[in-house]
């Protein structure tokens, strides 16, 4: 690692200013990608600004049909979550199978989303699920704040408040894992809700998307049979040495359709 | 027998310490005035090194020094070496390229060892590392295993034309051509056996003080074998005269290979703590482990079996490519060569066998040994071969087994490539591993596994292992450069406890009970007051140190017969002590009595006598205390069979191993818990290679998987428990009557997880690592 | 350099630690706590498992400056003197372990399990939460029995 100054603010407004005024500064959430690719000297920010602090970025608030998790909620939180548990199964769920039980102590959602690795699984909960992101200067829809790989709607001294999560009538999340990092090889996040199905596809292409063409399939029939001649194009797919393109297309649909038998 | 003796239970007594955090690891110690190492590597596969600059770095905070190639040269430290000969096919001993410790001129892969900075903090080491300016000419770099060795290809050493190291052909090419034209039939396999990278947990770690008042040189390693490294270092590398050179192997935390070998950042510390004077630490963080400890396997092979019409093999042949590396490893040759074509037996009659091997350079990591060294490569080609002949004659794979196994009343069997074989009953393990996974009620479970949608397989593997490494002479004949006896030191202290010194050494196999439960029950001293002691060249006897499975069938014979020495030394005293002759004195349990009456004396109070000689034997020597060497007169021949069964998933490939029952035939069994626990974690080596480990370079040499984040270890979600059982022979050769048992599983594990696959799906051949897209893409193919 | 305060096993401690200061670096080499181990770099062989107000957490992935004020515990705050915990004890009596390297992160992810899912374990919900613990020796069967017999005996 390179040196850095480090500082832990008690209030949003302090961490926006310490955020404004450094050279090169960065946030740190729980720090489980962050401080890894610190020590790998991937990247040397002047300095660190811990949101740990800030106990108003922390808790989970059901407000009639929105659920709203702080951005410095941590996985295990949501996971434990009765509140969430009853309103929103599949986001508890996911919530509960990023990386491991350790990671998942420190890992925040706000952490996840601003750093929008494109096989990270709450992109796809964020999107498909219609939230709302609520920083300290506005509100981004979901589908609008995942711009391109490791990057979002987010200004550089913009700070994550909270995300507004609509109760869908039903939700899945099916993620086919990496056996090495356990990130999402594909992972598809279907919900019905009363405007309509939505989806969203993380891991397969460079950024979590929605993915209208599978919510157009569900229209009429939100069924797993309804995907059976459904094919993602093998073109924005990627491909590495864990899966090829055609494989995680072929992926898409098989994660799509159980996500969407689980809904049942 | 004693309660604590052969064949019981024991807990460890190592988990006391690890249990409490109280191990001692290499990076653990620390010492006063003591600096930090990191080094520069190539970030290229293959370049020469037009220049270094290390102005900048030498000028940083806290750096006391940065050293390179030239600094080594000029020192008169040597390169690192291969200690095994192997003869290529024009005459001449195998290519051995110079293996700088740090490169002299050119770097041949990604990892290779640059320069070395040495500052007071690691923070500080790092930071300068980045400011040693490397001015590298890239050349084409040399990746493919199957093509390194072809037309145009990149040259890497000029002393190995074709980058070929050896070509090593071996058997009656004739006679086995002619049995090939007889054949009622020929079934063939082409097959890769993955690159993996061994990745013991403790990453490995060099400490090295140098005491200008006696000119000693102290390193700290994490090694398998400390004799052999001061042993390689002083004789090899100049780093200083084995007695002026203490090594130690403290708590290992994990070897299965890959700390066997002396490797530069070693020789590099040791040198540089002297250099500089000051003690030097380094330790390799994952991803420097991944780049520079020697990876094992590699191979693309291709297998024959000549058949005659009733399934008997009559003659087989293989051709090889094995991956060496861009340098010779400690043992590199040996691997590919002797610990690989002299197990093609198998547990199979099969009477003419001709290889060749082509062991080739390429820009990539040392490839050396690693859990199983050679015999997983042998036994995957062999039992995947097996199962080829089943489905090509029609017959059953346990039924084509059984026809040529060798018949138990064989042995000792001498095969067609060099091995006699001890013991075996291979019918025995293979009957009671198919009883145990019921084997006849596959079918049943796979067409309920049907209903599931899920594809249902079951596949054997067969396998034979070479083990209790080796007899000293067989060992010269083939090219190695020492002998593979082992030592011990059996002393009995005053007071009447005793301490057990033992040339092996222990990283997770739990010598340290073991070895104690073999004194405990033969000198009849209580577990409780039995210390072994180990790794450590300053207190223990010249060892050979512990891989191969050889360190209870050789390292324990030793310490059993420094207990005979005891024991009959011990004779004497009692004799004069109860004023009886010699010759009426019996041994057991621990007393000394004097035959047919109950004068008895036991053995703690023999010690004490030695000690305290004021009644003695007139000719005896003082002192309870005694050494022994043991060389022995053969490998052993653990076997067994595994049956594993699968079901995969056809809409993803996802193979989800459901069943496993492994049925071995280790000799004798010393600390049965112990060889479970060894049995568990090498069959899920084996999984891990079957189905998840893959190390992999792209086409220039960029090493892909070098971290956790691509490398897929397997995880406790990734295997079931597994049906553990034993059919055990009696090795004649052994005196306890015991094989070696550290490997077997990830020998074993391979093919019997591949040929589960290959039968869920129907398909001929599935390649390792059977990922999920590798499954899936044999499964379309199968439609 | 950061002052900071907290409690290791029980004991107030403090330290002058620089910022880029992991929390395993200052266990290991500040306050000579070796028991916990550096497997890997990117956070996934859980060898530095630690618990951190109750929660197990990666202290290779946490900055000592964020343990400012927390309650450490590690792998040589769990037994009395010679005592082992009934978790290290179901680890030696199920032979839970071999070379030892993984073995307290092991442990402490054991307790994080008992900690979340109670005392009465099934194998395959403790072989689905030791995800983010790799162990090379033991291939684990050894490993999950220790831990569903410590959850036992940590309820008797």
């Amino acid at each position: 690692m390179y040196e850095f100054s480090y500082h832990r603010p008690a209030s949003v407004a302090e961490a926006a200013e310490l955020i404004a005024n450094a050279a090169d500064g960065k946030l740190v959430a729980g720090g489980q990608t962050l401080l890894p690719t610190i020590k790998h000297r991937l990247a040397s920010p002047s300095d660190v600004i811990d949101l740990g602090g800030i106990a108003e970025l922390s808790g989970i608030v059901v407000n009639g049909n929105i659920v709203t998790v702080g951005a410095m909620t941590t996985h295990a939180e949501v996971a434990a979550s009765k509140e969430v548990g009853e309103a929103i199964p599949a986001l508890a769920a996911l919530a509960g199978n990023i990386g491991d039980p350790a990671v998942r102590n420190c890992g925040t959602l706000g952490g996840s989303i601003a750093n929008n690795d494109p096989a990270a699984d709450y992109p796809a909960a964020v999107i498909a699920l219609g939230a709302t992101v609520r920083t300290n200067r506005r509100e981004i829809a979901g589908e609008d704040f995942f711009t391109a790989m490791f990057e979002t709607a987010l200004e550089e001294d913009e700070i994550i408040v909270a995300v507004d999560f609509p109760r869908p009538e039903a939700a899945s999340y099916m993620k086919f894992e990496n056996p090495a990092s356990r990130y999402a090889i594909v992972g598809v996040f279907v919900a019905r809700t009363a405007a309509g199905p939505r989806a969203a596809v993380t891991g397969a292409t460079a950024c979590a998307h929605r993915a209208y063409r599978l919510e157009e399939a569900l229209q009429a029939d939100f069924s797993a049979a309804a995907l059976d001649d459904f094919e993602a194009p093998v073109d924005k797919m990627n491909s590495d040495i864990h899966a090829g393109a055609e494989y995680r297309a072929h992926l898409v649909k098989v994660m799509a359709q159980r996500a969407v038998a689980a809904c049942a | 027998m004693q309660e604590n003796g052969i064949g019981a239970s024991v807990r460890r007594k190592e988990d006391q310490r690890f249990l409490l955090g109280k191990g001692r690891y290499t990076d653990d110690i620390n010492v006063a005035g003591q600096t930090c190492a990191v080094f520069v590597r190539s970030p290229h596969a293959h370049a020469v090194i037009e220049g270094i600059d290390a102005e900048a770095a030498g000028a940083a905070p806290g750096v006391v020094a940065v050293l390179t190639g030239e600094d080594l040269a000029a020192d008169g430290i040597g390169p690192l070496i291969c200690g095994v000969q192997v003869t290529s096919d024009d005459g001449k001993p195998h290519r051995a390229p110079a293996h700088p410790a740090l490169a002299l001129g050119k770097v041949n892969y990604v990892g290779d060892h640059v320069a070395v900075v040495i500052a007071e903090t690691l923070a500080q080491a790092r930071d300068a590392a980045e400011l040693v300016e490397v001015n590298y000419r890239p050349l084409p770099a040399v990746a493919s295993t199957a093509d390194a060795a072809g037309e145009g290809q990149q040259q890497i050493h000029e002393e190995a034309p074709n980058n070929i190291c050896f070509n090593w052909p071996f058997g009656d090419k004739e006679a086995n051509d002619e049995a090939f034209a007889g054949a009622h039939k020929v079934s063939s396999i082409e097959l890769v056996n993955n690159r993996m990278v061994t990745n013991p947990m403790e990453p490995r770690a060099a400490l090295g003080e140098y005491n200008s008042g006696t000119e000693e040189i102290t390193l700290h390693l994490t090694t398998q074998n400390p004799h052999v490294h001061r042993l390689v270092l002083a004789a090899f590398n100049q780093l200083a005269p084995e007695h002026k050179l203490r090594v130690v192997g403290p708590d290992v935390g994990g070897g299965f290979g890959a700390k066997i070998f002396v490797y530069a950042e070693e020789l590099v510390v040791g040198w540089a703590c002297r250099k500089v004077n000051r003690p030097v630490k380094w330790t390799a963080d994952r991803t420097e482990a991944f780049m520079s400890d020697a990876h094992g396997r590699d191979h693309v092979a291709r297998a024959e079996m000549a058949l005659d019409e009733n399934g008997k093999f009559l003659a087989m042949r293989v051709h090889t490519i094995a991956n060496l590396g861009a340098y010779l490893s400690t043992f590199a040759t040996m691997v590919p060569s002797y610990l690989y074509a002299f197990l093609f037996a198998g547990q199979y009659a099969t009477p003419l066998i001709y290889s060749e091997v082509k062991a080739v350079f390429t820009n990539t990591a040392p490839v050396d040994a690693s859990r199983g060294a050679g015999r997983p490569e042998a036994t995957y080609l062999l039992e995947r071969l097996v199962d080829v002949c089943a489905a090509d004659m029609g017959l059953d794979p346990a039924e084509i087994r059984r026809r040529n196994f060798i018949p138990k009343d064989a042995f000792p069997y001498q095969t067609p490539v060099v091995q006699c074989y001890d013991s075996g009953d291979y019918e025995a393990a293979l009957d009671k591993a198919m009883e145990l996974a019921d084997y006849g009620g596959f079918e049943a479970r796979a067409a309920e596994a049907k209903d599931r949608g899920k594809l249902r397989g079951i596949g054997f593997s067969s396998y034979v292992e070479a083990c209790g490494i080796a007899p000293s002479a067989a060992v010269g004949q083939l090219g190695g450069g020492v002998g593979l006896w082992e030592s011990a030191q059996v002393r009995f202290n005053p007071t009447g406890n005793v301490q057990v010194f033992t040339g092996t050494h222990s990283h997770g196999q739990g010598h340290e009970t073991t070895f104690a439960q073999l004194v405990c029950d033969q000198l009849g001293v209580p577990f409780e007051n039995i210390e072994v002691i180990h790794g450590d060249t300053a207190k223990t006897q010249f060892g050979m140190g512990t891989y191969g499975s050889r360190s209870l069938a050789v390292g324990g014979v030793a310490i059993a017969k420094a207990c005979d020495k005891l024991i009959a030394k011990g004779k004497k005293i009692a004799a004069h002590a109860m004023e009886a002759a010699e010759g009426d004195i019996e041994f057991a349990g621990g007393n000394y009595t004097v035959a047919g009456t109950d004068k008895s004396m036991n053995i703690a109070e023999v010690a004490f006598n030695a000690y305290v000689p004021h009644s003695y034997p007139e000719g005896v020597e003082p002192g309870f205390d005694e050494n022994a060497f043991f060389d022995p007169m053969n490998f052993s021949f653990p076997a067994g069979t595994h049956i594993c069964e699968v079901e995969v998933d056809p809409s993803t490939g996802e193979v989800e191993i459901v069943d496993y029952t492994a049925v071995d035939d280790f000799g004798k069994l010393v600390n049965p818990m112990i060889v479970e626990g060894q049995v568990h974690g090498g069959i899920v080596h084996g999984i891990g290679q079957a189905l998840l480990e893959g190390c992999h370079y792209d086409a220039d040499g960029q090493l892909v998987t070098a971290s956790y984040m691509d490398y897929a270890m397997p995880r406790a979600d990734n295997a079931p428990d597994f049906r553990v059982d034993y059919a055990p022979t009696d090795p004649p050769h052994n005196p306890l009557g015991v094989k070696g048992c550290g490997e077997a599983g990830a020998i074993g594990a391979p093919p019997a997880v591949i040929n589960a696959i290959a039968n869920a799906i129907g398909a001929k051949h599935v390649e390792m690592p059977a990922t999920p897209e590798t499954v899936w893409r044999a499964c379309q193919a199968a439609v | 350099m950061s002052t900071i305060n907290l409690a290791v096993n029980g004991q107030s401690v403090s330290g002058e630690v620089e910022p880029r200061t992991l929390l395993v670096e200052f266990l290991r080499e500040q306050l000579r706590l070796t028991g916990t181990h550096v497997g890997c770099d990117t956070s996934q062989c859980g060898a530095c498992v630690v618990m951190v107000d109750g929660k197990s957490v990666k202290s290779c992935t946490m900055l000592a400056v964020m343990a400012d004020g927390c309650d450490v515990t590690t792998i040589e705050g769990l037994a009395d003197g010679a005592d082992l915990h009934p978790m290290q004890q179901a680890f030696m009596d199920n032979h839970g372990l071999q070379c030892g390297f993984c073995t307290p992160g092991m442990v402490m992810s054991g307790l994080d399990i008992v900690n979340r899912h109670g005392n009465d374990l099934d194998a395959a919900t403790v072989r689905r939460e030791l995800n983010g613990n790799i162990c090379r020796c033991t291939g684990y069967q050894n490993i999950v029995k220790a831990i569903r017999a410590g959850a036992k005996a940590m309820g008797d």
